[in-house]
């Protein structure tokens, strides 16, 4: 299974096995990671999984569809390394993904 | 105070279908919600988008599906309580008392929480210090626009009410759209009359720029904004306004003593009851083992909880399983004509 890192916004990191298919989101929910909320359930409706991509893997993901970048408008402190994580999908391609997530979500 | 069966928190998919269950066992009900409208989600965050897993509906969207629903319940000429929270419950021998924010006051035997992820509120800026300004010179709606007239407004978001705004109060107000980023996802022709605006000096459009701080004692005297490339950009000002969207905040509904899981209320799976006797939760709000926030599991629990509120509704009566297909008082309650 592709190991996923998330780092909190006080610095505590998580590194956890997702297995391939879920979405960064809900490998998030599912190992309790605080600081992912995704109030809508991942239907790129809320920006409440707002995460921050490394900067060295932003690149190697799949491209924003549209409407994602849209609804980063609306994240809490955006920049341009953000995403979200319900359309982030693990795959073997993202083995070793370093997350950095908001000091909160809205 | 209103005298009522059940009160339903909550007008989305969920809480109209369950009207429409409520009616058809024949329990009297009144719905609060705290937007301006019905439909919730479905018409709050996706109106236009396509559904496509409603059963025995190829596809709709989130604004045919409301209005179906709106439909499918006008038999019940049910009372909708909107722009309005339900802000106090308290239990009274086997009623609950519930207030809201508006000052209405009911009585029901049972509750039923189909509150999505919360009641939808503006998203507010980061920045600390606005805090102390908002409601006054930083504001996420605009009640008043009167207040605008020959004053320096600095608007900012990408959306339509950001360019909306920024079109409208040009008139009478100096104005700078402010954006994270160079595209704005409002209309085209909305996009395309602000930037015309830009050109005749009537409105100036910054992007790549975000709120970093705000300034003054009592009242705002200036913000600065800061550009992707990290330089700070000074502006006096009078007025700010904020458009991202809504979120969705539990609120009140955390006072209640219910049982939380994170940010959702723990049910039985056979009646969707909470902790509390007489305090049902479906839809988005509710989880238990298994969980999917799908509108047609909202249906389901909805169709549940509406039978778990009967006992609570008719102490001294047991609820008759019926088919709407050939059962005489479900005609009757539904108006059907022979």
């Amino acid at each position: 299974m592709p190991k996923i890192t998330y780092i909190e916004h006080i610095g505590k990191s998580h590194t956890i096995d997702i297995p391939k298919g879920l979405s960064v989101m809900e490998g998030a929910i599912q190992n309790n990671i605080p600081g992912i909320d995704a109030d809508c359930g991942g239907g790129m409706a809320c920006a409440t999984c707002h995460v921050y991509v490394k900067e060295e893997w932003f690149d190697k993901l799949p491209k924003k569809e549209d409407g994602e970048e849209d609804m980063i408008d609306m994240a809490y402190e955006p920049n341009k390394f953000s995403r979200l994580s319900c359309q982030l999908i693990v795959s073997n391609e993202l083995e070793g993904l370093v997350v950095n997530l908001p000091e909160k979500q809205a | 105070m209103i005298n009522t069966d059940v009160l339903v928190i909550g007008a989305g998919p969920t809480g109209l279908f369950c009207v429409h269950q409520l009616g058809i066992i024949g329990l009297k009900c009144e719905v609060v919600d705290n937007l301006d409208k019905r439909g919730g989600q479905c018409i709050e965050l996706y109106p236009d988008k396509p559904i496509f897993d409603i059963p025995a509906i190829s596809e709709c969207t989130g604004e045919e599906l409301t209005n179906s629903l709106i439909e499918q319940i006008k038999p019940f000429k049910t009372n909708f309580h909107l722009s309005d929270r339900v802000e106090e419950i308290k239990k009274n021998n086997n009623n609950w008392l519930i207030k809201t924010i508006k000052g209405k006051e009911f009585k029901a035997s049972s509750i039923i929480i189909a509150g999505g992820v919360g009641s939808f509120e503006p998203r507010k800026f980061s920045v600390k210090e606005c805090e102390k300004f908002e409601g006054k010179e930083i504001l996420y709606s605009v009640k008043d626009k009167s207040i605008f007239k020959d004053k320096t407004v600095s608007i900012f978001g990408g959306g339509d009410s950001a360019l909306d705004w920024t079109i409208e109060l040009s008139n009478n107000s100096k104005v700078q759209l402010i954006h994270r980023r160079d595209e704005f996802r409002g209309v085209q022709s909305s996009v395309n009359k602000v930037k015309q605006l830009e050109k005749e000096g009537k409105v100036e459009i910054l992007t790549q720029y975000q709120l970093s701080s705000v300034k003054g004692e009592n009242k705002i005297k200036s913000i600065e904004i800061k550009h992707d490339d990290g330089s700070i950009k000074k502006i006096e000002t009078n007025y700010v306004l904020g458009f991202f969207g809504l979120i969705m905040k539990l609120g009140p509904i955390v006072n209640w003593g219910l049982n939380l899981d994170k940010k959702h209320i723990p049910v039985n799976t056979e009646n969707f009851e909470t902790n509390q006797k007489g305090i049902f939760a479906i839809g988005d709000i509710c989880t238990y083992p298994g969980k999917v926030k799908l509108i047609l599991s909202g249906f389901h629990e909805g169709a549940l909880a509406a039978r778990g509120c009967f006992k609570y509704a008719r102490p001294d009566e047991k609820l008759r399983f019926e088919f709407s297909t050939t059962s005489k008082s479900i005609h009757e309650r539904l108006g059907v004509k022979k």
